[in-house]
């Protein structure tokens, strides 16, 4: 075990997977030489080569283009689009070919090597375009898979899993935890299964659902409702892509209540799907309605950013609508 | 009367690919079929060179390109400063390229518009936006006139014309084109600047930008200043050929290759494609060679992509020194007004931080404003909810809790 920090998880599983297999490549804008704007993919280039670990031209449609070619030969391209913000002229690429690519061809080709990382989310003076957090529009994507890891230690195993899984994987990174989340993680391989939540913290009196960055968020607000008394169980999802549905179902049906604390804009955020099946499969177990913390339905605002932000506050407060319902 | 529109035709029914003429010997072009030379006129120690002619400037205008020169590059030191002092959040030089800003935005008139990347604060300042309006919106306070919603240095001021900047790569470009398409069609002999880098030229909106353009015939100039580096990537790795240039032909475009950092020469090369943009309909393809002597932002350390001597090799080469070394031996300003000027603009930007610094941010109300022309009623029960909250835990929201009522 050694200590480290999200990214440093990260440009360990990228290590691991590339000294695993050499189909493994890692290419990107400024990813080469420099390792990445924030480092990510740092030495690489040193320990593999310029044909494993290269800068690209400035055109995320041509990143995403090239590493369905190159994911459709058999190799496992992991492509970074530099900020989440900026995978939309990849849009086309990633929900026409890259999620289509299997199922059109009835399996004649397919891209399962491919993993996207990018990072995503907000709390960092971003503005409008370093803060979005647009995993919703990729849900709404049959073919792809989505996770979007905690910490350090869920990043490494997550992503070598993401990498080496048999189906496209786009993996958001949270970037406001890049260098504040430092956990022990081991140096060698080991994977997390794709698709499995994990119960972060057991309670009885309410479920708060959560992914990424927001978990930590969620664990500030279960704070605050224990000083009430009140016991969260908290779930990170992990995958948002198929996501866990039994985990989260099992614990409401266990607690009654639920919450779900996401920072995209409130209206079609991925917790609308979370709240539309937890009604679905534990109707008669709830004691109250589902409540959604978000961020607002605005663009995400650089000065406003505080207020905009579906912080610990706004999440204990849905907790305690919930609990007074 | 043949009219323009039907001669172009009658032009483009020529280059039928039927009509080809056809060869019987195989001929691969080469690569580097084009080899287009970086038009000049100041040599780098600010003498003229034999035989080149310099672009109309009268001493007016010349000393206002050089004020605004001296004054974007104190902006920029003392911005760079102000954000490692953690006063702003975030800011962007143009170190080194603003000639090629300055000088393009000289040659345009004011109302035709600009479509700016984000390192041509030169252009803005040329235009008239104030000292006061730079520091507003890179405090994010309350009089900016973007409300305080977007990160430093993405300024617009439609009353400047001066559409606002917007972080994604290049999709100016086939805006420009569509905003130039309109003024064409009104008629009111005005045509669109949209700046550029050379890392954003690998963006698919160039492609289609400069196709469109070339296609539909509009006044638009695109401006590609190639600096030599997107963020930490060189040109060398960005693309094969030579350069941004090359390439209109393949568009059926005008281009010209240009010394960014000689004003003169940017100045004399955008007033010719401001000609043919609006006399002739031709859109041009302009390339300003320069060097981004700045880090990227803030946000990036050169050093670990290049080494000094480089940087030190292209500094002889900066724009400023070479346009005052002009105007002294010209006799239009001397070394002390020169100077006494520089000082002056550092006094006050001084002034102008201090005192944005002091205004409170855009009143809370303002977050749901603008995401539609009016507010919807979801936007407003957001609103209401997010100030009950606000109310609730004041002291977690310092800038807007004191607004709420």
């Amino acid at each position: 075990m050694a200590k480290m920090n999200l990214l440093q998880a990260i440009n360990s599983a990228l290590d691991v997977a590339m000294a695993k297999n050499d189909k493994v490549s890692v290419f990107g804008e400024d990813v080469g030489h420099f390792g990445g704007v924030f480092r990510a993919t740092s030495g690489l280039q040193e320990k593999y080569g310029r044909n494993r670990c290269f800068n690209t031209p400035l055109v995320e449609q041509g990143i995403i283009g090239f590493a369905n070619g190159l994911a459709a030969q058999g190799s496992f391209p992991v492509a970074e689009i530099q900020f989440g913000d900026y995978i939309f002229p990849a849009f086309d690429q990633i929900v026409n070919e890259t999620a289509k690519f299997r199922y059109r061809s009835g399996n004649e080709f397919n891209v399962g090597g491919l993993t996207i990382r990018t990072p995503y989310g907000g709390g960092i003076h971003g503005g409008h375009y370093h803060s979005q957090s647009p995993e919703a529009y990729f849900a709404h994507t049959p073919g792809l898979k989505i996770v979007i890891p905690r910490n350090p230690y869920q990043a490494k195993g997550l992503l070598l899993s993401a990498i080496f899984d048999p189906n496209p994987v786009l993996f958001m990174e949270p970037k406001r935890l890049y260098r504040a989340a430092v956990g022990e993680v081991p140096e060698d391989d080991y994977t997390i299964p794709l698709g499995k939540a994990e119960v972060v913290q057991e309670g009885t009196d309410v479920t708060v659902v959560g992914w990424g960055a927001q978990v930590e968020v969620i664990e500030r607000a279960a704070e605050l409702a224990a000083k009430d008394g009140v016991s969260v169980e908290i779930i990170d999802l992990r995958s948002i892509l198929p996501w866990d549905a039994d985990t989260v179902a099992k614990s409401v049906m266990k607690t009654g209540r639920a919450v779900v604390s996401q920072e995209a804009p409130h209206t079609m955020a991925f917790g609308s799907e979370v709240a539309a099946t937890i009604q679905e499969q534990c109707f008669l177990y709830l004691e109250s309605p589902v409540m959604r913390a978000s961020g607002l339905d605005t663009p995400y605002p650089l000065a406003h950013e505080k207020e905009y932000f579906s912080d610990h506050l706004k999440t204990y407060e849905a907790i305690k609508r919930s609990l007074n319902y | 009367m043949v009219s323009p529109r039907e001669k172009a035709m009658a032009k483009q029914m020529a280059k039928d690919p039927q009509k080809t003429a056809v060869t019987t010997t195989l001929e691969v072009i080469p690569a580097n079929a084009l080899d287009i030379p970086m038009f000049q006129v100041l040599k780098e120690d600010g003498t003229v060179h034999k035989g080149a002619k310099l672009p109309d400037i009268n001493k007016e205008l010349a000393l206002k390109m050089f004020s605004t020169m001296q004054f974007i590059r104190v902006l920029d030191e003392r911005m760079i400063a102000a954000q490692r002092q953690g006063r702003i959040s975030f800011y962007l030089s143009s170190l080194g390229e603003e000639a090629a800003a300055i000088g393009s935005a000289a040659a345009l008139q004011f109302e035709d518009m600009i479509m700016g990347q984000y390192r041509e604060q030169g252009a803005l300042a040329f235009r008239g936006f104030t000292i006061e309006q730079f520091m507003n919106q890179l405090f994010s306070n309350a009089k900016d006139l973007g409300k305080g919603r977007q990160m430093p240095v993405h300024y617009g001021c439609a009353a400047l014309n001066f559409m606002t900047i917007s972080s994604p790569l290049g999709t100016q470009i086939p805006q420009a084109t569509g905003y130039a398409f309109g003024q064409k069609q009104s008629g009111e002999k005005t045509c669109t600047l949209c700046y550029f880098g050379e890392g954003a030229a690998s963006e698919g909106d160039f492609h289609a930008g400069l196709n469109m353009a070339a296609v539909y015939k509009v006044p638009v100039i695109f401006f590609c200043r190639n600096n030599g580096y997107a963020i930490s990537t060189p040109a060398s790795e960005q693309f094969a050929g030579d350069g941004i240039a090359p390439r209109a032909t393949g568009y059926g475009m005008k281009a010209i290759r240009v010394d960014g950092n000689d004003i003169f020469a940017v100045y004399a090369a955008t007033q010719e494609a401001r000609r043919l943009a609006v006399e002739e309909n031709e859109p041009v393809l302009i390339e300003a060679m320069s060097y981004r002597m700045a880090g990227h932002s803030t946000s990036d350390d050169p050093t670990g992509y290049r080494t000094r001597e480089e940087e030190d090799a292209r500094r002889v080469r900066e724009p400023m020194v070479r346009f005052r070394n002009w105007l002294l031996k010209k006799g239009w300003i001397t070394e002390e007004e020169a100077d006494a000027q520089q000082q002056s603009h550092k006094e006050t930007v001084l002034a102008a931080l201090k005192e944005a610094e002091t205004v409170p941010v855009p009143a809370l109300e303002e977050i749901i404003v603008d995401v539609y022309d009016t507010p919807t009623q979801a936007l407003q029960e957001q609103l209401e909810s997010l100030k009950a909250h606000i109310k609730k835990y004041p002291d977690a929201y310092p800038k807007t809790s004191g607004g709420v009522k």
